[in-house]
């Protein structure tokens, strides 16, 4: 059981007022709240070692790499990796997908093809897309049902020797849907394909294990975990890492330089060129160690309270209408009123003090599949609460009344 | 009645409002009310597309003014385009070019002409003045 109390209480933010109403933080699939741990260790960093890394001879250098370092072995516990090379520090989840579909410039032919699933936020597409553009490989979708959930019997069908990249979300940011993404790496293996796993919205409920589920990228922020913006992770396979080219070329990526020839550093160094978000990269390990002592079976079990909660309540209110009702979901209720516009809907309740997201998220193909122009979307973490619910559905009731 | 004259009234109406919520109500009748624009002129040339809301605007000369029609699928977004057309449409092109929309902060609803809200009012006013440059240099 958590002490939902006590763990709010690490969260400064959360006692804000906003437009004098006490906050209702529902948007945590955009960015999580910090807690006092991850703000104070920034200002730690700042105070005490702020230098840069894997440069200077001084101490200060030393300690600021050491610490870099540490938190990257932390990473590389924390998601399973094999070593702590194959876990490069990104911006974010968009730097590391397009880190990779760059490098699959080198290796892709006209004829190839490139599966997407259609679930997918705007960053696991586009990328892709330009990849395709720059290769003549084809981009290829892994169509959806009703209830959010994609349709593996049509995935065996599109997988075949042109396949050349899968990529697929662990977890959809618009509908919260959890993909069988162990099946769709292993099935894809078959084929000789590489899979990448956008983990973004995976990685605040649940704590991967990358040699387990066997994929060959994995990717995630680190905003969405409690840690700051700015920072990300991409893991690769070690043999991938070594075939693909690099995606920047700067400081940092190189062993040799000349003129003539330039020779890249190895792993991770080779992915991570120019001085890098170091506060960042160190806080990250901050947030996760928070996260590991919370514990993600308990995140886990408080959210799923929480879900099957919030949608009780809300499927009381008339023409209320969820999209994504996938088996496997998580912590994430988008929906609709009847008639009414979801942008209006969310302009009201953010005048009750309550932050959701509204729109399409980023994910334009699934509103397109259901033809809407958006939802509104209430994601949850664990430091919400059932009370939060109840002030959220009211909120909601007092809009659809005024708008219709 | 000048455009000035028009922001005026509409920052007196607005006065009489207590609170967030009344203001809010007012909008969602004023969006209830507009005129639809006619539906030839709902076109993707006259789409657009804020990110949140999508907004339809269509301006057309009637002797020397210039007479403006606009829709939403938003209907707060559509409560504040009635009140935007009421101060633009059947004024001259010279004038809508002079005028601003600094009475929107009057009465409250600032937020809603920010050009990070994405819900395309930003960019029907800066359509609302091309139709006036480009009716003012046909004059």
């Amino acid at each position: 059981m958590l002490d939902i109390q006590k763990i709010r209480a690490d969260f400064p933010i959360l006692t804000q007022k906003v437009n004098g109403k006490q906050l209702v933080y529902f948007d945590n699939g955009a960015t999580s709240q910090k807690p006092k741990v991850v703000i104070d260790a920034i200002t730690k960093y700042y105070e005490e070692i702020n230098a840069n890394i894997h440069r200077g001879v001084h101490t200060l250098s030393q300690l600021a790499t050491d610490a870099y370092e540490v938190s990257r072995g932390k990473i590389q516990q924390h998601i399973n990796a094999k070593f702590p090379y194959e876990v490069i520090f990104t911006s974010g989840t968009t730097h590391g997908i397009n880190a990779i579909a760059n490098g699959f410039a080198s290796i892709l032919k006209e004829g190839d093809e490139v599966l997407v699933s259609a679930l997918e936020h705007h960053s696991n597409i586009v990328p892709w897309q330009m990849l395709c553009e720059k290769t003549g490989a084809k981009l290829v979708v892994i169509p959806m049902n009703d209830e959010g959930e994609l349709i593996i019997s049509e995935f065996d069908k599109l997988l075949s020797d042109k396949t050349k990249v899968v990529t697929v979300n662990h977890i959809s940011n618009a509908l919260g849907t959890l993909n069988p993404i162990k099946y769709i790496i292993d099935k894809a293996h078959e084929f000789g394909a590489a899979v990448l796993i956008d983990g973004a919205q995976a990685v605040p409920h649940l704590k991967p294990d990358v040699q387990e589920l066997d994929c060959d990228f994995y990717v995630f922020s680190g905003h969405k975990i409690c840690g700051p913006t700015g920072v990300g992770i991409l893991y690769g396979k070690e043999e991938w890492l070594r075939k693909l080219p690099p995606y920047q070329g700067g400081g940092e990526m190189i062993a040799t330089v000349s003129f003539e020839k330039t020779t890249y550093a190895d792993l991770p160094h080779k992915f991570e060129a120019g001085t890098p978000n170091i506060a960042g990269g160190i806080v990250l390990g901050t947030a996760i160690d928070y996260l590991n002592e919370i514990g993600f079976e308990n995140i886990q079990a408080y959210e799923h309270e929480l879900l099957e909660y919030g949608t009780k309540r809300l499927l009381e209110i008339d023409g209320l209408k969820i999209f994504g009702t996938a088996k496997e979901k998580t912590s994430v209720i988008s929906f609709n009123i009847e008639g009414v516009h979801p942008y209006d809907i969310g302009t009201i309740i953010d005048k009750l003090g309550i932050a959701v997201r509204t729109g399409h998220h980023c994910a334009q193909p699934i509103m397109d599949f259901y033809q809407i122009p958006g939802t509104i979307r209430a994601s949850f973490a664990f430091y919400n609460t059932k009370e939060e619910i109840d002030i959220f559905v009211e909120a909601v009731k007092k809009a659809k009344m005024m708008l219709s | 009645m000048t455009i000035k004259e028009i922001q005026d009234e509409i920052v007196d109406e607005f006065s009489m409002f207590d609170d967030w919520m009344q203001r809010y109500e007012y909008i969602i009748e004023l969006g209830k009310s507009l005129p639809l624009i006619d539906e030839q002129y709902k076109t993707e040339d006259n789409i657009i597309k804020g990110c949140q809301s999508k907004v339809w605007v269509h301006g057309e000369q009637n002797d020397d003014k210039v007479v403006f029609t606009a829709d939403s699928d938003a209907i707060l977004t559509k409560g504040i385009i009635a009140i935007l057309i009421r101060t633009f449409s059947n004024q001259n092109p010279t004038d809508i070019l002079d005028a601003n929309t600094d009475f929107i902060d009057e009465i409250g609803l600032k937020e809603h002409l920010s050009p990070t809200r994405a819900n395309g009012l930003v960019s029907m006013i800066k359509q609302i003045k091309m139709y006036a440059l480009a009716f003012s240099a046909k004059n």
